[in-house]
């Protein structure tokens, strides 16, 4: 990992022995920030505690489940997703203009964002480390098929894969192909088999057992 | 600019490496310089795509070798020193040595359920009429911009078809460079994999571009 050669003073603190030289540098600059009155500390802890508790790929996989279960729903969340999501609950940073991309016998989707990490936070909750590596950001585009195969996913050469580059501030959730076998299942039966990766379009929704 | 972090097509940074189960963080640094990103965003002393083009103006090297939190936390200190609300001093003492500048506001822990189910939305009114509707042909322009823009290179003179339209949006070649919001229409064009890569025939690229990136295919 880079340090671009600084030298820091805090280095060889009395507490900081066991801490690596990024984890000194981002604990300094808390203090620095918390000091000069731009950062309330107790905010902090509450974007945290947002993201680790509160919003992550369950609120997606409840929307998938909802459009597989509900017609008139899979039909307001294809014309107007910001809206449908919102219906749920789910809102706001990093999912202000939702777009749903159903994946069909004929094409599959796949989203990536070559330019930085744009993901559909409200739905899914914060980026996976692959999502956001160079690899996965680079190779997305020009090789999803192979990319696609390091997920364990392989799609019929008969089928169409779209990736989708969000470059803009439009973020897209794959609704996944409904599996087979579950005419007879509840909403909260069908999100079980959502998986974060199936809505991200490196993933199939699970198959009941 | 042509920045270390415009990636889409390059071949040679390995497999991609999902990770069953994966928690959300990794260290225990990683939330606080996640926070610290957030709040100080929620200061108001810069937009989202300055703070994109900060993280597109550090070197190549370190960009590319850095993990995505180191990433974002150098800089967060790009944009901190550069706008003067710390000193490179301060950094490294970890302790105020020169007075505050004001902001023009400070996220308090109550306040942040409001933020982010608020949002940052994007679309701004404009008069500016629409210059392409679904099923127009165009061209991506062939430009490289010196600031921030959201043209990725591998499109770059390659024609696709608009496929979805969403009205006018705030212009991040503007937006990102202090010259204001500048809203534009956004579309989301489609580009056939043959056409970006001469290969992979029946698969293609969705790609939001804005209207100053296109111009029409006769």
């Amino acid at each position: 990992m880079a340090h671009d050669g600084h030298h820091h003073g805090h280095d060889h603190g009395d507490e900081g022995s066991e801490l690596s030289p990024i984890a000194l540098r981002v604990k300094a600059l808390e203090s620095l920030l918390v000091e000069k009155g731009y950062v309330d500390p107790r905010a902090l802890d509450v974007l945290i505690e947002t993201y680790e508790t509160k919003i992550g790929p369950r609120n997606g996989a409840r929307v998938v489940a909802r459009a597989w279960a509900d017609p008139t729903f899979a039909d307001w969340l294809k014309r107007d997703a910001t809206a449908a999501i919102a219906s749920m609950g789910y809102q706001g940073r990093q999912g202000e203009h939702m777009v749903a991309l159903f994946n069909t016998p004929d094409t599959h989707n796949m989203v990536v964002c070559t330019l930085c990490s744009c993901y559909p936070w409200p739905v899914l909750g914060l980026p996976p480390v692959w999502y956001k590596s160079i690899p996965y950001r680079s190779r997305a585009v020009i090789e999803p098929r192979e990319v696609l195969k390091e997920f364990g996913v392989v799609i019929a050469e008969d089928k169409e894969v779209r990736v989708w580059d969000s470059t803009a501030e439009i973020r897209y959730l794959v609704i996944p192909e409904r599996p087979a076998g579950t005419e007879s299942f509840s909403e909260e039966q069908l999100a079980a088999l959502v998986t974060r990766d199936s809505m991200i379009g490196t993933g199939l929704a699970k198959t009941p057992e | 600019m042509n920045g270390p972090h415009d990636m889409g097509g390059f071949t040679g940074f390995g497999a991609v490496a999902p990770e069953a189960d994966e928690p959300v963080w990794h260290s225990e640094w990683e939330p606080r310089a996640f926070a610290l990103v957030l709040a100080m965003g929620m200061t108001g002393q810069w937009n989202i795509d300055e703070a994109r083009h900060a993280r597109e103006r550090l070197p190549a090297m370190q960009y590319w070798r850095a993990s995505y939190y180191e990433m974002r936390h150098y800089a967060l200190l790009l944009q901190l020193i550069e706008l003067g609300l710390i000193t490179a001093l301060e950094e490294e003492q970890g302790r105020m040595l020169e007075p505050p500048k004001p902001v023009a506001r400070v996220a308090r822990a109550a306040a942040i359920p409001t933020i982010l189910a608020a949002g940052g939305p994007a679309d701004r009114p404009s008069a500016m009429p629409q210059g392409f509707a679904i099923g127009d042909k165009v061209r991506a322009r062939n430009i490289s911009p010196e600031g921030h823009t959201r043209l990725p290179r591998y499109a770059r003179g390659k024609a696709g078809e608009i496929v979805a339209v969403h009205g006018t949006h705030v212009f991040p070649d503007s937006n990102g460079m202090g010259r204001g919001e500048d809203p534009q229409w956004l579309y989301t064009v489609r580009f056939t994999a043959s056409e970006l890569w001469g290969r992979g025939a029946r698969d293609s690229v969705c790609i939001d571009l804005w209207e100053p990136y296109l111009e029409r295919v006769a």
